[in-house]
């Protein structure tokens, strides 16, 4: 009994993953391709990644904050401190910045995403579309992809010049001039690090898209469902962030 | 429709299930809530697929087509949802306008002209410019209806559309029907409504459980002897459908 429910679940997570790769191929297969929905593209930009700003703000302000106060403590000791901006900016722009960013997308875009889409489908509004031969990957999916794959890398670069500038802040109230913050960078940085943190805002800026959409185009159950879903996605796009992380940061000391 | 299966989560919806829907005859599904009537009409259009059984749209077979394939047929046929399935992002126009805009071949002023005509035609032309969340339940129909128009289709599917409407509501939507009809358009409609399906409607099909119990006219249908179709029409206490 409890073997035959195991190998439904099992069946059912396969298929579901299925599901996903096939709407993730056909959603990056209809980037280029017409029409382009401009205004739903404009209209979801706005949405996902203005709205996004002042969340981003904060994160990385207090992030850069008490990333520099933790790392202070720690080199005080050594009479290390004048390698506080370099610390600070190796952990933002290549880890915290991307990763941090990525989560509260994730909670804010992933789940208004799968919401919208989800009401969409439990209203027939998505069947409704189908009928009047509309594409609804090419309208409904790729148009938030496109954007968000401009919008996540925009919203990681800010959050991490902002989180160097949270830095700065605690930095000066330890003596730490801005000439000394900012020469340490390159003693830290280097173009691979610069490249590792934009290219991992657009993988989980694609990742967060596509689970959000998978979800919400497959709820079902009424409003009810409608919750249910945006706290799936929620959850499976940030574990998700955090599992891929490793794997791409693996991926690239292999290539260092 | 021929054989047609349709089985979702374990549950049979469709069973062998036969139908013929022909242009000019206007049809409709009858069945308590939960028989499968609107999943007939999502098969047709493609929505959903079948199991077993093969649908065909003008003597062409759909069934297994990929979806470009269903976009071509879909284009001959319009529905009018349930709820109206508006988009809610959209103005009423915009909603109207919905599949002119979509297929780009007329200039937005004639698209502007036919949304307004259909509007009047179906009687909410002052509400070009609101959302569908300012509309009451009879006008969102209306809007719905409106919008199925304008591609000029050959056949409308109309899902339960009387359903939480008031009196007047209903009669305006019968109306409705009536003239689309007389304007050369089929229907397929779908309901538990027997007032509403009897006066707008040449042919019946039951279903009861997952099986279509009865196919014929009014007449046949009131004079049936077969108990599923006396127990649809007059439930009693002991009724199989209560």
């Amino acid at each position: 009994m409890r073997l035959a429910a195991i190998d439904q679940a099992a069946l059912r997570f396969f298929a579901d993953l299925q599901d996903f790769f096939l709407l993730s191929w056909k959603a990056f297969s209809r980037i280029f391709q017409r029409p382009s929905y401009y205004r739903d593209f404009a209209i979801q930009f706005d949405k996902l990644g203005f709205g996004s700003i002042v969340i981003c703000f904060l994160t990385g302000l207090f992030t850069g904050m008490v990333m520099a106060l933790q790392f202070l403590i720690q080199l005080k000791p050594f009479a290390a401190t004048s390698y506080i901006g370099g610390m600070v900016a190796v952990t933002m722009i290549k880890e915290l910045g991307p990763v941090l960013a990525s989560l509260m997308v994730a909670g804010r875009v992933g789940s208004a995403i799968t919401a919208e889409l989800g009401t969409m489908v439990v209203t027939e509004q998505v069947d409704a579309m189908r009928v009047e031969g509309t594409d609804i990957i090419q309208r409904l999916v790729t148009a938030r992809l496109k954007a968000m794959l401009l919008a996540m890398p925009l919203l990681t670069i800010m959050t991490d010049a902002v989180s160097l500038l949270g830095g700065y802040i605690i930095a000066a109230g330890y003596g730490i001039s801005p000439t000394m913050y900012m020469s340490s960078f390159t003693q830290f940085l280097f173009p691979i690090d610069y490249f590792e943190g934009l290219i991992k805002p657009l993988v989980f800026g694609g990742l967060i898209t596509m689970i959000a959409c998978h979800t919400g185009l497959n709820t079902g159950g009424g409003a009810e469902g409608v919750g249910a879903a945006a706290k799936r996605a929620v959850v499976i796009s940030s574990v998700t962030v955090l599992m891929v992380d490793f794997f791409l940061t693996k991926l690239i000391v292999v290539f260092r | 429709m021929e054989k047609v299966c349709y089985t979702v989560g374990g549950r049979t919806i469709l069973t062998d299930f036969d139908m013929l829907f022909e242009r000019g005859v206007n049809r409709t599904i009858l069945g308590v809530s939960g028989s499968g009537k609107t999943t007939i009409l999502k098969l047709i259009l493609g929505l959903i697929h079948p199991q077993h059984g093969r649908i065909f749209i003008n003597g062409l077979e759909i069934t297994g087509q990929p979806e470009a394939a269903y976009r071509e047929q879909r284009k001959k046929i319009a529905v009018v949802f349930q709820g109206g399935a508006l988009f809610d992002s959209m103005t009423v126009g915009e909603n109207v306008g919905y599949r002119l805009f979509e297929e780009g071949r007329l200039p937005e002023a004639r698209i502007e002209e036919i949304v307004r005509e259909k509007l009047r035609f179906v009687g909410v032309e002052p509400a070009l410019n609101l959302y569908p969340a300012e509309l009451s339940g009879g006008m969102k129909k209306r809007v719905a209806i409106a919008r199925a128009l304008a591609a000029d289709p050959e056949y409308i599917f109309f899902d339960e559309p009387t359903t939480g409407l008031d009196p007047i509501g209903v009669y305006n939507i019968v109306s409705l029907m009536r003239r689309l009809q007389q304007d050369g358009k089929t229907t397929l409609m779908v309901t538990h409504d027997l007032a509403t399906a009897f006066a707008t409607s040449q042919r019946f099909s039951l279903i009861h459980e997952s099986r279509l119990a009865f196919e014929g006219s009014e007449a046949e249908l009131r004079a049936s002897e077969l108990y599923n179709v006396k127990e649809f029409l007059k439930p009693t206490d002991q009724s199989l459908f209560v």
